[in-house]
């Protein structure tokens, strides 16, 4: 039992497989080869958000302002398919890609530069970001038979049963365990929440990471934007709305401590897939969407008592014994 | 009410029937031994000064005396009745107060309102008017000089003391305990403050002073109560006593007060520092720093060489002057060009401003000198667990395994990680901000020797010190600060204790 305490991220995956195993005994289509595949389908964007808000987070910052990005950034890639239907696809992606960066760069400006605390800046930027959707479409939608096939097929192309939605959040998973587990830059995430004065003093340039994490944040935004338009069929100012809580929740049941300072992606992604099973699993076991909503939110709950009680339990280790039992020094 | 009046008396009458007993106390924690049969009286108009190393129990009969803990064994007397204290209320009720080390007040409020938190005069509406008339009251009875109204958070340390100690007295205090309560203050506030001590003792208040510092003790205390490994190993009257002998008592064992100086070969100059100044902390601030050097830094808390030291790290800009390292001409832009260059600066707080507490001891470790262990694009992780073993077993850390997360260390060993983080640098000038703030005699000890070691090692080391022995001892030069500017500078020889303090205090000037 101590074991699975420290290792939070085995716990989780545990209660997943657990849960599963549960939702597979009064529907046994739920654990079929195929249904697995579209859980994991459907959780790849918010794999993608959650990871980069988790680098948001680690910084005891926060960005509300992911659906609101992502949602702009897909509507301007949409409107360029609705005018150049037969660009290459990349052309799309980069659209989504550049514009969440501008908007990442907005908020990481105020926040980094200025100095306004995150919960403040992307407060109101998701509220500007929603406004803008409707002053560029005029309040218009754009519907999946004006985006053209270029722009709508590429998420749904299946490899090995997964979606190219999936093939992209995975190596992008990879990419942020190497960059934060590995690198510099990585390493000063985790420093900087943990004691932003401390971080200071190691000579770590505050306001450059902290830009960093709002870029990172805004580029993936960007990219989801892209990849949730194009799954989905339609851009229009409402799309993904109130998702930022979903990643926030996510991240929080994963791990990452809204303290700052504490996450791994592994917990963040295991975050991630608990909250997909749960979607999913609903529908089957015939839920209502309001209990869906509720059940996730006590969930969530849950999920912070237990972390509450396990960071008490972690006392200092002082005493000679508890120190031999914790493992063998040096 | 009752208790104070009837102790007011008996100091008038001249009894001695003290004011607070304890009688057997002990306590103990899963595994440990905090508290050992301890008893002793606290007598009214009489200063007891607790004193013993980190660790001897004094904050557990702290604890005790206000409440918090519950002893497992013995008596309590205050005012002639055995107490049981459930809650920090009741040992309010009784007529003890506490005023702790770091101030717990809410800032946002006003001074009045901070007094009289938890027992606002009025019913069931507070009773504004009375509550800033009684507010004045006293904080006129120990001559504050600042209003009932005035916001908590304009206040200073000091003043925020006189806060507490208007609260202790509005709640009718007899007994105060005092925490270290002039660890942050500067010599003038720590006059006013035993002014204020000196006066609750001719009002018959029972006063318990814990302090580090033995001039203050001498200065202050009437009786001592001497702890060591939560057992009381004596006690008396401090006329009766020396230094030598409080000393002995506390450890144990005779400890060398007077440092042993290394004989160390002083090499090249290898900072120089000319005109350093900002418009409104220093000014003209020049020195030279050689290899194996221990250059002080003495002046009063406020005279602005914390202020300079961290401008040479690059913490804040210079309007004006140069730096020099090894010969030539720097610019310090940022903290990480300080540590590039090889200059560190080993905060004052370590805890608060050194300690990544979620991070593991090796991340600690070479977060500052991450850029060594850098290979190719991603950190190399066995070249980062080499250095660790290397700097943590030097430092002896004592942990389970460098995994650990620093959150899990006793605070003795957080503070190792701390240091060994800075050494991880390998830098060319060490600051150090007061080393051996708040620590025990025992641990200054090893601080010191370990000063030592690293000018030995050929480190120039820039000592920023408030304790007069500390510097006497260590430094080769020493250079006092009086309010932002160097008044002198002394070598070592050619200084005397008392000309040093008349230089920090601004005497020399005046005259």
């Amino acid at each position: 039992m101590s074991l699975l305490l420290r290792h939070r991220e085995l716990a989780l995956g545990l209660i997943i497989a657990a849960m599963v195993a549960g939702i597979g005994l009064y529907a046994p289509a739920f654990i079929s080869a195929a249904n697995i595949a579209t859980v994991l389908n459907d959780t790849s964007i918010l794999f993608m958000l959650v990871l980069a808000q988790m680098i948001v987070i680690l910084t005891r910052g926060i960005d509300l302002s992911v659906a609101a990005n992502l949602a702009l950034s897909g509507m301007i890639s949409a409107s360029l398919a609705q005018h150049f239907p037969h660009l290459p696809v990349i052309a799309y992606i980069a659209t989504g890609v550049a514009v969440g960066l501008a908007l990442g760069l907005f908020n990481g400006g105020l926040i980094a530069g200025v100095g306004i605390p995150p919960i403040v800046v992307t407060l109101g930027t998701l509220a500007i970001f929603r406004g803008l959707i409707v002053v560029y479409g005029g309040g218009s939608q754009v519907n999946a038979s004006e985006m053209g096939d270029v722009f709508q097929n590429f998420p749904n192309l299946t490899v090995l049963g997964l979606d190219a939605v999936f093939w992209i959040a995975a190596p992008l998973a990879i990419a942020f365990a190497l960059f934060l587990n590995f690198t510099r830059t990585g390493r000063n995430f985790y420093a900087l929440g943990g004691n932003p004065l401390a971080a200071r003093y190691c000579g770590i340039n505050i306001g450059r990471q902290l830009l960093l994490a709002y870029l990172v944040s805004g580029a993936v935004s960007g990219l989801c934007g892209y990849l949730w338009v194009a799954r989905y069929g339609v851009a229009y100012s409402e799309i993904a709305s109130g998702y930022e809580l979903t990643v926030i929740a996510a991240c929080v049941i994963g791990g990452v401590s809204i303290a700052g300072g504490v996450g791994t992606v592994p917990g963040a992604l295991l975050g991630a897939l608990f909250l997909g099973v749960i979607v999913n699993a609903l529908p089957v076991m015939q839920v209502t969407p309001f209990w869906q909503m509720a059940i996730s939110g006590a969930v969530i709950l849950a999920a912070v008592v237990v972390n509450a009680r396990v960071e008490r339990r972690g006392g200092k280790l002082i005493l000679p014994e508890a120190r031999r039992s914790a493992g063998a020094a040096k | 009410m009752r208790v104070t009046l009837a102790t007011s008396a008996n100091f008038i009458a001249g009894e001695t029937s003290p004011i607070l007993s304890l009688t057997g106390v002990s306590k103990s924690f899963p595994g440990v031994r905090a508290l050992h049969d301890i008893a002793f009286n606290l007598e009214a108009g009489e200063v007891t000064a607790l004193i013993g190393e980190n660790g001897a129990g004094k904050s557990t009969i702290v604890k005790i005396l206000t409440g918090i803990y519950a002893p497992d064994q013995g008596e309590i007397v205050v005012g002639g009745a055995v107490r049981h204290f459930a809650s920090p209320r009741d040992s309010w009720a009784a007529g003890i107060a506490a005023i702790h080390q770091e101030t717990v007040m809410f800032d946002e409020l006003t001074v009045a309102e901070n007094i009289f938190m938890g027992h606002m005069p009025g019913g069931r509406f507070i009773n504004r008017g009375e509550m800033r008339r009684r507010g004045s009251q006293l904080l006129e009875r120990i001559e504050a000089d600042f209003d009932a109204t005035a916001p908590l958070k304009q206040l200073s340390v000091a003043q925020k003391h006189m806060v507490e100690i208007a609260r202790a007295l509005s709640h009718e205090a007899s007994v105060i305990i005092m925490d270290e309560p002039t660890a942050a203050l500067s010599r003038t506030e720590i006059d006013d403050l035993f002014r204020i001590v000196a006066q609750l003792k001719s009002q018959g208040c029972a006063i318990l002073f814990i302090s580090h510092k033995f001039d203050e003790i001498f200065r202050i205390a009437d009786s001592y109560i001497c702890l060591r490994d939560g057992e009381m190993v004596g006690s008396g009257l401090i006329a009766d006593a020396s230094e030598a002998d409080l000393v002995r008592q506390m450890v144990g064992r005779p400890i060398d007060q007077v440092f042993p100086k290394r004989d160390i070969a002083i090499g090249e100059t290898v900072l120089e520092v000319e005109g350093l100044s900002n418009p409104t902390e220093f000014a003209d601030i020049s020195f030279s720093l050689r290899r194996g050097e221990i250059l002080g830094f003495y002046g009063l808390v406020g005279a602005g060489r914390s202020e300079a030291a961290q401008c040479l790290f690059g913490m804040s800009r210079p309007t004006r002057g140069a730096v020099r390292l090894n010969g030539e001409p720097i610019v310090i832009e940022s903290p990480g060009a300080a540590i590039a260059a090889g200059i560190c600066y080993v905060p004052e707080d370590r805890q608060h401003q050194g300690a990544f507490l979620p991070m593991s001891i090796r991340e600690n470790i070479t977060l500052a000198s991450i850029a060594s262990h850098v290979k190719g694009v991603f950190l190399s992780r066995s070249s980062e667990r080499e250095a660790t073993r290397e700097l943590g077993r030097r430092l002896d850390v004592r942990a389970a395994s460098w995994e650990q997360t620093l959150g899990e260390l006793s605070g003795g060993n957080q503070q190792k990680v701390v240091i060994a983080k800075w050494l991880a640098v390998r830098p060319k000038v060490i600051i150090l901000d007061e080393p051996t703030k708040g620590i025990d005699v025992g641990s200054k000890a090893a601080v010191h020797d370990f000063i030592g070691e690293l000018a030995e090692e050929g480190l120039a080391v820039m000592l920023i010190s408030s304790e007069l022995p500390e510097i006497l001892g260590l430094a080769d030069r020493v250079v006092v600060m009086h309010e932002g500017r160097i008044a002198t500078t002394f070598s070592r020889g050619a200084w005397s204790a008392e000309a040093i303090v008349s230089a920090a205090t601004g005497a020399e000037r005046r005259a």
